[in-house]
């Protein structure tokens, strides 16, 4: 991966095309999970802490194995922990690394009203540059995963960066690097996306799990972080992973159509106004007969 | 141009005589929803469109407008209400203004002479009053849920959602409302301007734009808020 795949190919809030767009081969790189080797240790977590040199954020106890109820400002990488009761009465420990989705198509980047607060890179990594941000929140309505968190201190909002930093100079992100169990992989969108099919069969013929499968949701157009899932069906149940995830419709009704027709309705009362001024004038007070005439 | 044309009243020289339409009071709160509205119409057009971003740029940069939007709106929106409760009387439509507003077409040709006689306010005035009245409401409830976007729990998100479709519907109706409002208390009713600057209007004008208020306010020393 080189320098060059931080091309920017997507900015949000901005007029007028963008300069990388369509530059560079986009050769697209993705994070692999495979939630059926996780075992819950962490490592991931703290490795991000770590790169990223995070302040603490406050852990609490909710009598199951995860760190905090959610992503926050200042914890981008968290282990969601869920049991869920198996056919058999039995139950099964799902585990599974909770993060920025890094979309194809973002819903934080269409919401953004920020010129060049939120970028997609050709490589597909989707960053938020916190100089250019104004902190008005619009990204946290817009993303379909509950990423973007804001920080009351500096009125930015934050969230995973796929390590833009360490991927551009050819090193796999912080969390990939931790993980002891090698269920974390990292490279090009099209070998992780290999590697995940070989896994989900290698789960159906030879694990039992018939409803193995990739998570690589095309509502959002495909994500950077793709899962491999014992029940791709039942996504839900991995701490809430959307089945159908999208650009919510109200961020997109807002964003296009009702964007247009607002627009065309205020040229449209600008132009009415200045052609009734120019139709029909000034109402202006005029009294024919004025004191000290000759009246009727 | 176009004109209405009064008879002369010999009892009283109405184009000298001044009368008070809005009290210092009414005045200054007017002024105060004025600017802050275009204050957050100016930043709040920056965050619609990039193309209007530079808005913001003019009042300080994005982060001071995102900053200052939701209070310079909470000004506003009490100055609304402190008018809602001066003039809520003045706002009600009455069959006179049904009657004037058959004539709404002459109105707009400005062929005033054609109009039935109404009070303080014209029923597009009162109209208006009421667009920024409700829409100042949905404004301020959508407005604090952006406001407070991070502290809405994830399965509250429809609350996010609909609050964005709100803030923006109600936002594009007041601005429907501005437009207008602006032009034809600039450019198209003469003297409209002045009497919310100093406050008065000429016997003229009132018999004119408003001639039972000005048959009530006859021989009265004030031109505060009566039954309209």
């Amino acid at each position: 991966m080189s320098q060059a795949t931080l091309q920017i190919v997507k900015i949000s809030g901005h007029p007028g095309p963008i300069a990388g767009q369509g530059m560079q081969r986009e050769e697209k790189v993705a994070k692999l999970v495979d939630t059926t080797t996780c075992i819950g240790c962490k490592a991931c977590e703290i490795a991000c802490q770590e790169w990223n040199d995070l302040p603490f954020a406050t852990t609490s106890f909710d009598n199951t194995y995860q760190t905090m109820p959610q992503t926050e400002w200042n914890f981008w990488n968290l282990i969601k922990f869920n049991e869920q009761p198996k056919a058999d009465g039995g139950m099964m420990w799902l585990m599974r690394k909770h993060q920025c989705m890094h979309c194809a198509e973002p819903g934080c980047l269409a919401a953004c009203p920020a010129d060049g607060a939120i970028v997609q890179y050709a490589n597909g990594i989707v960053d938020f540059q916190q100089d250019h941000c104004i902190g008005c929140g619009y990204c946290i309505t817009g993303c379909p995963f509950d990423i973007p968190k804001f920080n009351p201190a500096t009125k930015k909002v934050y969230k995973c960066t796929l390590c833009s930093d360490r991927v551009t100079q050819g090193l796999e992100p912080a969390c990939i690097k931790a993980c002891p169990t090698g269920c974390l992989h990292f490279g090009t969108k099209d070998d992780m996306k290999e590697l995940a099919e070989k896994r989900a069969t290698q789960l159906h013929e030879h694990f039992g799990f018939e409803k193995a499968g990739v998570y690589d949701p095309p509502g959002v157009g495909g994500t950077g972080v793709i899962y491999v899932l014992h029940d791709v069906t039942n996504p839900e149940a991995y701490g809430g992973l959307p089945s159908k995830p999208s650009i919510p419709w109200a961020v997109k009704l807002w964003k296009t159509p009702l964007k247009i027709l607002g627009n065309l309705a205020m040229l449209g009362g600008l132009i009415g106004v200045t052609l009734h001024y120019l139709r029909f004038g000034p109402k202006v007070v005029k009294v024919t007969q004025k004191k000290g005439e000759n009246r009727p | 141009m176009s004109t209405g044309v009064l008879p002369y009243d010999p009892a009283r020289d109405a184009s000298t005589e001044r009368i008070l339409r809005y009290s210092f009071a009414e005045r200054v709160i007017h002024w105060t929803a004025g600017l802050a509205y275009i204050y957050v119409l100016g930043t709040g057009l920056a965050f619609w469109s990039p193309y209007l971003f530079w808005i913001a740029d003019l009042v300080g940069g994005g982060p001071t407008a995102r900053y200052w939007h939701p209070w310079f709106g909470l000004l506003w929106f009490a100055a609304v209400l402190w008018m809602y409760v001066a003039w809520r009387q003045d706002m009600r439509t009455t069959p006179a203004d049904r009657e004037w507003a058959k004539h709404v077409g002459d109105y707009i040709r400005n062929e005033d002479e054609k109009l039935p006689p109404i009070g303080r306010f014209n029923i597009g005035q009162k109209y208006f009053f009421w667009v920024m009245f409700f829409g100042g409401i949905a404004l301020v409830l959508s407005g604090v849920v952006l406001w407070f976007v991070n502290d809405i729990p994830w399965d509250w998100r429809w609350l996010r959602y609909t609050a964005v479709l709100v803030h923006a519907v109600a936002a594009l109706f007041t601005i429907g409302g501005f437009i207008l409002h602006v032009y034809m208390g600039t450019a198209m009713v003469r003297g409209g301007f002045t009497s919310i600057i100093r406050g008065e209007v000429s016997g003229d004008w009132a018999r004119m734009h408003h001639r039972l208020w000005y048959e009530r306010m006859r021989g009265k020393g004030s031109g505060k808020s009566e039954g309209a």
